[in-house]
């Protein structure tokens, strides 16, 4: 996917021109030094080529001030390198608020992805241009890498974690998708498409497409058949184990005293792991699910959990409280965010 | 362009340390630093070239989108024992287990280095871990990537993995041994007179290399085993399953793997330095701060390893830090670029293919380092990790850089190891040959990266190919471009011209004694009242000891 | 001494190596070499210390279960036994440097007797957690890691392990998976020791040492003192986590 700047690819993504001009300053001094000693040295070894067998130049020691300058003035160089780098990075890698939801879990050697309003799609992600998107990834098996090189973002996905990455795309099209962490005999094949469209293309193929349930939904047959309802109620209401009910986002306290955040982590850990983080004044009666339940299974539990809100139960006061998105016409609810 | 100078050639000196013994067990059991150098120098060509087949093979590969050279099990493998064999067993040994076994002891006037047992001792490790190596690439091979990511490599890998681990770990000992050798002789072993700062800058950089080898290498020591009990026993300390942390593993390679860079590159800048010093018949440029640019590369180079885990999303802000020591330790290499060039201005530079050799290291070391800021950069890092720009970033400081070091180095003191002298026309040739085809082979790497193409791929999309052609026929030049050195060093080793002892007429010790040189080196320990980097008309030897007329040159 | 002047000859010091101008330097570069040595056991055993942190940090209930369980007073035993093996062992070097050979040789002797008594107690120990099921993995086919679990309200049985709250058996495998790579590297060093000991022993016995050559007594010493430091290290690391839980 060439763009019309030669040697870089498509930029379709907020962030794109971010990095780009990065690049083009980092390239420009690079070529400014390179081009610099370069020339400085043939012409040093034309200018002071030996021309008598035995001569011998005059030493010189060094110089003090030379050895200052060449080395405050690139040190400065490299701080604004460092600075603006930096600046790029919180853009590419703080999660924003009001984006579009989207599970994403690789596996040697595709990536299934899930939206939150139901529908799947194998290694390839169809996403409305213009709306910020944010993925919840993770893996099956070995560490694999989303990589989107229009967008100028990847992260690795990590077993036994979540990873959010997230992009805004700027431009419709089609975008590579590579898998960029060696996993394996088929890690060349592990590539596929973000597709961007236009808002409405957008909605004809969410509604083209449905048949899957959501994630949310799902998770709640499986809360069902796995038995969870025994001991935190019908609905998530509670009983031998904790609520669930606006928990999603919230701060518990452990028996241990701490307190810690309900993230999608969280979640997942309490399930694989019960007696790890228990919460207070419950006792470590939940049973171990690894192996139960596998990494698709796990994250719509997680979706069908995050759906519960009470009636009348107050909001829960969190670092950022999610602020309910704009209702967009024939567009699918989105989800809070953290 | 000068020639060296000719005169009347000597007789070769009868008695020299690769003639005065011969026989197998006299070579095998040999105490002598030199000795020992050379089944270095056989050894390490040995696993070079195939280090290179597999470059070879890697390159035929990809000269097509579509994986149809090698099935991608195979293709895998070899990118992986193509890095392990480089890394391991060519670059991290090559300068200094052979031109560092060889000088340090005759550049401080000493008979052997502190332990000379110890030296023979590492190479035999050497060997044995090689051996273990090749008998996990020949059983089957192992295809994690050079660098054992968990849990591929415990869990899910079914390769050689613990037999190939298990070579590296051996070979760890080797590196081990060689830096702790260095240091002592370096710390004890001075010619009187020798202080720090009349030592050659060869010594320093070598001293900063034996420390890194020294601190760094028992970590991936302890990480390969951590490794291997986790594929064998199961263990669970890089299994999330199990409560561990695969990123720890990350942590732990790259602890070690970061530093190991600054070894693989601080050597090569050491040759440099005397390269351009003594082919240019001047005293370096700043010489402290060339002096101890190589100690705080030695220093920062342990506080960066974090910048290989930028995409793991681990936390935002130990990235800003490592990103920070990342461009800090750019810094002293920056520094000796300047200086070297410095050194240049108003001296009396030869033509000949050692200095061909500097120069080219210093252009493309500067590429190389230049384009590491990319990666350090933590905005630009996130786009360009694991694509080929990476690929092509280290090549340029491991090929063009540590590489071109070697192989100048080989040139510079081939006279004095073998007492005979390489054909100049055919090694200027050749480095002329072997600049083009690199920078052809991994220039559109730089462009491909940046484009998305992403590293350790058997097959890729087709708008990648024109890059993978330009690099593939840059891959065969390079490859002929070194096969022409193998061919002429050996072959001057039998009919080239003989050498005196100081053939370009130098101040530093190892020419104040025969090519070949004596076993003992010197006949009288050197008193030393001069600076590295003297140069006199005529070379008045304030040496204590006796040359006789016929080797005398000055 | 008699074996002093015997020892010399017109080369200098029969044991004076030819690359080395002097026995002082010699000496020299013998100790430096030896302390870089240590200066890289550091980074290795620094590996498994960092392992040992982190998951301490992750899981601290489950380590203080673990170390509870281990035998505190074998450990302590073990640990003076190394502390009066380091004083033996010092005590030989100055015999050696002034000389003295017959109690030179008893402190060495008495040095490995002490390692040995170590190693003695460290095999009790891990033939104790054999017993138990507390060893990790399937380390050993056939006997994998399955200690059982100390109930509640029933009579304390010191070969069950109890689990403190918020422990769990995996982590507690974690634990045990540590304590056996450490205190087994450890051992292994010790063992080396040993050997060396045992050098050190047979060549005093034939006089190979004198006040102008000391230097393998001396630097085999440093090795002994830092097998026994990381010891120092490991002993409240491992064993005296979470005491205060009792």
């Amino acid at each position: 996917m060439q763009s019309w700047i030669p040697l870089v690819p498509e930029s379709a993504s907020t962030v794109s021109w971010k990095v780009d001009a990065l690049y083009f300053y980092l390239s420009g001094v690079t070529l400014f030094f390179t081009l610099l000693i370069s020339t400085v040295l043939i012409f040093f070894v034309i200018r002071y080529r030996r021309r008598t067998p035995y001569e011998i130049p005059r030493p010189v020691a060094g110089s003090h001030k030379l050895e200052t300058i060449w080395t405050v003035i690139p040190f400065v160089i490299a701080m604004t390198m460092f600075a603006w780098g930096a600046r790029v990075y919180f853009d590419q890698y703080k999660p924003p608020e009001n984006a579009i939801e989207v599970y994403v879990v690789g596996k040697q050697w595709m990536w299934k992805l899930q939206h939150a309003t139901g529908q799947r799609e194998i290694n390839e992600l169809h996403v409305p241009v213009n709306r910020k998107i944010k993925l919840i990834m993770t893996t099956e098996d070995v560490i694999h890498d989303f990589f989107v090189p229009a967008f100028r973002t990847k992260a690795d996905v990590i077993p036994g974690r979540y990873v959010t990455l997230w992009f805004e795309a700027t431009k419709t099209g089609r975008y590579h998708l590579f898998c960029a962490e060696y996993c394996g005999m088929n890690h060349s094949g592990m590539t596929g498409s973000i597709i961007v469209m236009e808002p409405r293309e957008f909605d004809d193929w969410l509604s083209g497409n449905t048949g899957s349930t959501t994630p949310a939904t799902a998770g709640q047959q499986l809360y069902q058949t796995l038995g969870c309802a025994s001991c935190h109620g019908a609905n998530g209401e509670g009983g031998r184990g904790p609520t669930l009910v606006g928990v999603f986002g919230s701060n518990q306290t452990l028996q241990t005293g701490e307190t810690v955040r309900v993230d999608e982590g969280y979640v997942r850990e309490s399930i694989l792991n019960p007696q790890a983080k228990l919460v207070a004044g419950f006792g470590p009666i939940m049973p171990t699910f690894q192996g139960q339940v596998s990494e698709d299974q796990l994250l719509q539990l997680i979706a069908y959990i995050k759906s519960l809100h009470g009636a009348g139960e107050t909001t829960p006061t969190t670092a950022a409280s999610p602020a309910p998105a704009a209702a967009r016409p024939g567009a699918s609810p989105t989800r809070n965010i953290r | 362009m000068q020639a060296i100078e000719s005169f009347e050639v000597p007789a070769p000196p009868k008695v020299n340390y690769i003639n005065a013994q011969y026989g197998l067990k006299s070579w095998l059991l040999t105490k002598d630093h030199k000795r020992i150098a050379l089944l270095y120098l056989g050894s390490i060509t040995f696993f070079f070239f195939i280090g290179g087949i597999y470059a070879l093979m890697i390159r035929l590969e990809l000269l097509t989108p579509q994986g149809d050279f090698l099935q991608s099990t195979t293709y895998n493998k070899v990118f992986t024992q193509h890095g392990i064999i480089m890394v391991f067993f060519f670059l991290i040994p090559s300068i200094p287990a052979t031109l560092g076994n060889f000088l340090i002891p005759m550049m401080i006037g000493a008979k052997d280095l502190a332990f000379p047992r110890i030296n023979l001792l590492s190479w035999y490790i050497y060997i044995l871990g090689g051996v273990v190596t090749i008998y996990a690439l020949l059983a089957g091979g192992v295809d994690t990537g050079w660098t054992f990511y968990t849990p591929y490599s415990t869990t899910f890998s079914n390769s050689y993995v613990v037999a190939a681990g298990l070579g590296i770990f051996i070979n760890g000992f080797s590196s081990i041994l060689t830096g702790l050798n260095f240091i002592v002789t370096i710390h004890t072993m001075r010619a009187p007179g020798m202080t720090w700062f009349r030592m050659p800058l060869f010594l320093w950089s070598h001293y900063a290399t034996s420390l890194i080898m020294v601190l760094g290498t028992p970590v991936i020591a302890i990480t390969i085993l951590l490794l291997a009990f986790e594929r064998l026993a199961k263990v669970g300390i890089f299994n999330p399953a199990m409560g561990g942390d695969p990123v720890l593993f990350q942590h732990l390679f790259w602890f070690y793997s970061h530093p190991a860079v600054y070894i693989m590159i601080l050597p090569s800048m050491g040759v440099i330095s005397e390269l351009i010093a003594n082919f240019s018949r001047k005293n370096i440029f700043g010489y402290s701060f060339v002096a101890f640019s190589s100690l705080a590369i030695a220093v920062f180079g342990f506080l960066v390893w974090g910048h290989h885990l930028f995409v793991t999303t681990q936390s935002v802000y130990a990235g800003m830090i490592f990103s920070f020591l990342s461009f800090a330790v750019a810094i002293p290499s920056a520094i000796k670029v300047f200086n070297w060039t410095a050194t240049l201005y108003k001296s009396s530079i030869l033509y000949d293919t050692p200095m061909l050799y500097a120069l080219g290291f210093i252009g493309l070391f500067t590429i190389g380092g230049m384009t590491g800021l990319f990666l350090a950069a933590l905005g630009t890092d996130v786009h360009l990790s694991d694509t080929y720009f990476v690929i092509a970033h280290f090549h340029y400081i491991m090929v063009g850089g540590a590489l071109m070091g070697y192989l100048g180095g080989l040139h510079y003191w081939w006279p004095k190891i073998t007492g005979r002298m390489y054909p100049e026309g055919w090694g200027r040739f050749s480095a002329l040959v072997i600049f083009v085809g690199f920078n052809l082979t991994f220039l559109p790497q730089f462009v491909a990266g940046y484009l998305g193409m992403p590293r350790r791929y058997h097959a890729y999309p087709p708008e990648f190919q024109v890059f993978n052609v330009l690099s593939t026929a840059g891959a065969s030049i390079l490859g002929f471009g070194m096969l022409i050195p193998a061919i002429y060093f050996v072959w001057s080793m039998r009919y080239g011209r003989h050498a005196e002892a100081n053939p370009w007429h130098l101040p530093g010790l190892e020419w104040r004694t025969q090519s070949p040189p004596p076993t003992e080196n010197f006949e009288v320990t050197p008193i030393v009242t001069w600076d590295a980097y003297e140069f006199a008309p005529r070379e008045e030897t304030e040496v204590v000891g006796k040359f006789g007329p016929e080797f005398e040159r000055t | 001494m008699s074996s002093h002047a015997a020892a010399q000859d017109v080369h200098g010091h029969r044991s004076l190596q030819h690359h080395f101008e002097n026995m002082e330097q010699q000496r020299e570069a013998g100790t430096l070499g030896m302390w870089v040595f240590l200066v890289t056991e550091i980074m290795f055993f620094g590996g498994m210390f960092l392992a040992y942190a982190l998951y301490r940090t992750f899981y601290p209930a489950a380590f203080a279960s673990g170390s509870n369980h281990l035998d505190i007073k074998l450990g302590a035993v073990n640990t003076g036994v190394l502390i009066l093996s380091s004083f033996t062992m010092a005590l030989a070097v100055y015999f050696t440097q002034v000389g003295n050979r017959r109690p030179q040789v008893l402190c060495l002797v008495l040095t490995l007797l002490l390692g040995l008594t170590f190693l003695g107690i460290k095999a009790v120990e891990y033939h104790d957690k054999y017993e138990d099921h507390l060893i990790p993995g399937n380390l050993i086919p056939g006997h994998a890691f399955g200690p059982a679990i100390q109930e509640e309200g029933q009579p304390l049985d010191h070969h069950k392990l109890h689990l403190l709250p918020g422990a769990t058996v995996e982590k507690v495998e974690m634990f045990y998976w540590i304590y056996f790579a450490m205190t087994g590297m450890h051992a292994l060093h010790m063992i080396i020791g040993a050997g060396l000991l045992t050098f050190l022993i047979i060549f005093s016995l034939r006089g190979r040492f004198d006040p102008e050559y000391h230097s393998p007594v001396e630097v085999i010493g440093l090795y002994w003192h830092f097998v026994d430091i990381v010891w120092i290290f490991l002993f409240p690391l491992l064993y005296l986590l979470g005491r205060h839980y009792h």
